[in-house]
């Protein structure tokens, strides 16, 4: 039988405030324990929280880019359980009345397919503290300092069909709210956690099958994963006669399985009611158009004004406009050097390659666009080899903020071999010193001539054009 | 609505309270004075009511996003019933 899968996303995103949501505690990230609490996020008795007016902002502007309704007139309403990561043993959250409601966000799959996946509401609420077992004793310790921060929570609808739709979801997300400004999305720092809801059915049903649910999964591989674990456990179980059980699975990212936590049955009953102690928030029609007005330029249009304007693939361009950061590096430096493809081309791979080597937050990097330009100009030019220019793009990136491009190129004598004699003289050194390669090439091994560039490059530390050796070494050997 | 022995030990153990049996018989009576006042209310015409959702008729009670520094460690330490040098201290729970 052909199965099909089903998911629901529900995603927690922590807001970039300064100030918690109901105290006026920093939101900092790490910090000593409990040294960013007070009375009203370590839940003292008789203390009286009041609703930090940015997350209101931050919270519709992010439900108007997902296309929500915005609900005029909401409120907050108190979630019980008793569970130390919530000292008040509730939570202040949204049930009846949450802020966005019926949006949806379309997503480009690698394909070339979209998907349209549909939220079903966002709401705020505050977000937990940490809470470390001991290894050594029969205790737990409690650390407050993430306790109060303010936290979206958006809902799906039962949408996703496969693993890719859930990344290009959440990596779409990422970059909405990064540009938006409203948060870092860092899934590894848990400023972005994604719950997995998944069930199986047979293809063709259109009954839900039972779902459980995965936790808090901190990475997009860690994700694919866990479906791909997640599935293959609920179809084989179905096979082989089983029933799947309503539960909470944590994923073991080491292990590469997921196990169940607790069993639904009893632990879920949150007697929701409405918070007392927030007053409901209404949000007037002139707000709402000042945040239309103000909403930034996308990554979908930024990647079509740069296929457009700069002639980037579709591919390139969306994969510079989905980072905000990147894609302000890219148009900044094409501003100054005007060269589009030679920025393109060092973005593409070695800003690429070290990001992903270093595992760097691509909003993190720091790159500027006067230098970035100032190192095309060489390259463009013809005064530094790509070869060469590798070399001076890794300083580019991590040399900080004094590197000088000019005088690392000059003290490091990287300019590009102009002298076709010093080039001319090496590959006959090169020739001379391979003469079993110059018999392959006599005998119709023309593959040999990458050898003879390859060796000539390296000699001259990758500083003469390609091109001009490629057409040294063809010459030397047709006369030979 | 009758509330039962059972509801009281399950409102209870939600609550992770432990009850003897004068003291769930005695919540049992409370309990059960408060859901039945609850049956008065119910008797009321409220057809074309709006849900309250705010004692008093106030809304948009918000402070502006400025930090302001945390509270002396020691002094919230203090209030708990076990800590060590810097946090409150559980008996160990594990989901």
């Amino acid at each position: 039988m052909k199965w099909e899968v089903v998911m629901g996303l529900e995603v927690h995103v922590e807001l970039a405030t300064k100030t918690k949501i109901f105290c006026s505690c920093t939101t900092e990230f790490g910090g000593e324990p409990n040294t960013h609490c007070c009375p009203v996020c370590t839940g003292m008795p008789g203390t009286l929280p009041v609703f930090n007016r940015q997350v209101l902002e931050y919270a519709v502007r992010a439900g108007l880019a997902l296309n929500c309704d915005i609900t005029r007139y909401n409120k907050f309403d108190r979630k019980n359980y008793f569970y130390p990561d919530l000292p008040k043993a509730y939570q202040i959250s949204q049930l009846y009345l949450p802020f966005a409601q019926n949006g949806h966000v379309d997503l480009k799959l690698k394909s070339g397919k979209t998907s349209q996946i549909r939220i079903h509401e966002i709401h705020m609420e505050e977000d937990a503290g940490k809470l470390v077992h001991s290894a050594y004793d029969d205790s737990t310790y409690l650390d407050y300092n993430r306790c109060g921060i303010p936290l979206i929570e958006i809902v799906s609808e039962p949408d996703f069909r496969e693993a890719e739709e859930v990344t290009a979801y959440l990596s779409k997300l990422k970059s909405v709210f990064e540009y938006l400004g409203i948060s870092d999305c860092r899934m590894e720092e848990g400023s972005m956690r994604a719950d997995v809801n998944l069930s199986v059915r047979p293809e063709g049903s259109t009954e839900f099958g039972t779902r459980t649910e995965m936790k808090n999964i901190n990475s997009l591989r860690a994700i694919e994963r866990a479906i791909a674990y997640e599935s293959k456990r609920q179809i084989e179980l179905i096979e082989d006669g089983g029933k799947v059980v309503q539960e909470t699975r944590r994923w073991d990212d080491a292990k590469g399985e997921s196990y169940a936590m607790r069993s639904k049955e009893n632990a879920q009953d949150y007697r929701y009611f409405p918070e007392p102690d927030i007053p409901p928030l209404s949000i007037s029609e002139e707000e709402i158009q000042h945040y239309i007005d103000i909403t930034p330029e996308f990554a979908d249009a930024k990647a079509e004004r740069f296929m457009k304007d700069f002639g980037l693939s579709e591919e390139d361009a969306d994969i510079i406009a989905a980072s905000k950061n990147l894609a302000y590096i890219f148009e900044e430096t094409v501003k100054l050097c005007d060269s589009p493809s030679e920025v393109r081309f060092w973005i593409m791979s070695q800003v690429l390659y070290y990001a992903n080597e270093k595992n760097l937050d691509l909003e993190k990097l720091s790159i500027s666009p006067e230098k970035f330009a100032e190192f095309v100009k060489f390259i463009t030019g013809g005064k530094v080899t790509r070869q060469a220019g590798k070399q001076v793009f890794e300083q580019l990136m991590f040399g900080g903020t004094d590197f000088d491009v000019a005088a690392y190129i000059k003290e490091n004598e990287l300019e590009a071999v102009e002298d076709t004699g010093l080039i001319d003289s090496t590959v006959k050194a090169v020739i001379d010193a391979n003469p079993k390669a110059v018999e392959q090439y006599k005998g119709g091994g023309t593959k040999i001539m990458g050898f003879f560039v390859g060796q000539v490059m390296k000699q001259l530390k990758g500083k003469a054009d390609p091109a001009a050796v490629n057409k040294a070494v063809l010459d030397a050997l047709e006369k030979l | 609505m009758t509330i039962t022995k059972e509801i009281v030990e399950y409102a209870a153990a939600l609550s992770r309270l432990k009850l003897d049996d004068a003291e769930t018989e005695d919540m049992q009576k409370q309990m059960s004075a408060i859901v039945d006042y609850m049956d008065v209310l119910n008797k009321l015409d409220t057809e074309n009511v709006e849900p309250l959702s705010h004692v008093f008729s106030i809304s948009n009670v918000m402070r502006e996003d400025e930090v302001v520094p945390s509270y002396d460690r020691e002094a919230l330490l203090d209030n708990a019933p076990e800590r060590n040098e810097e946090c409150f201290v559980v008996p160990k729970t594990v989901e």
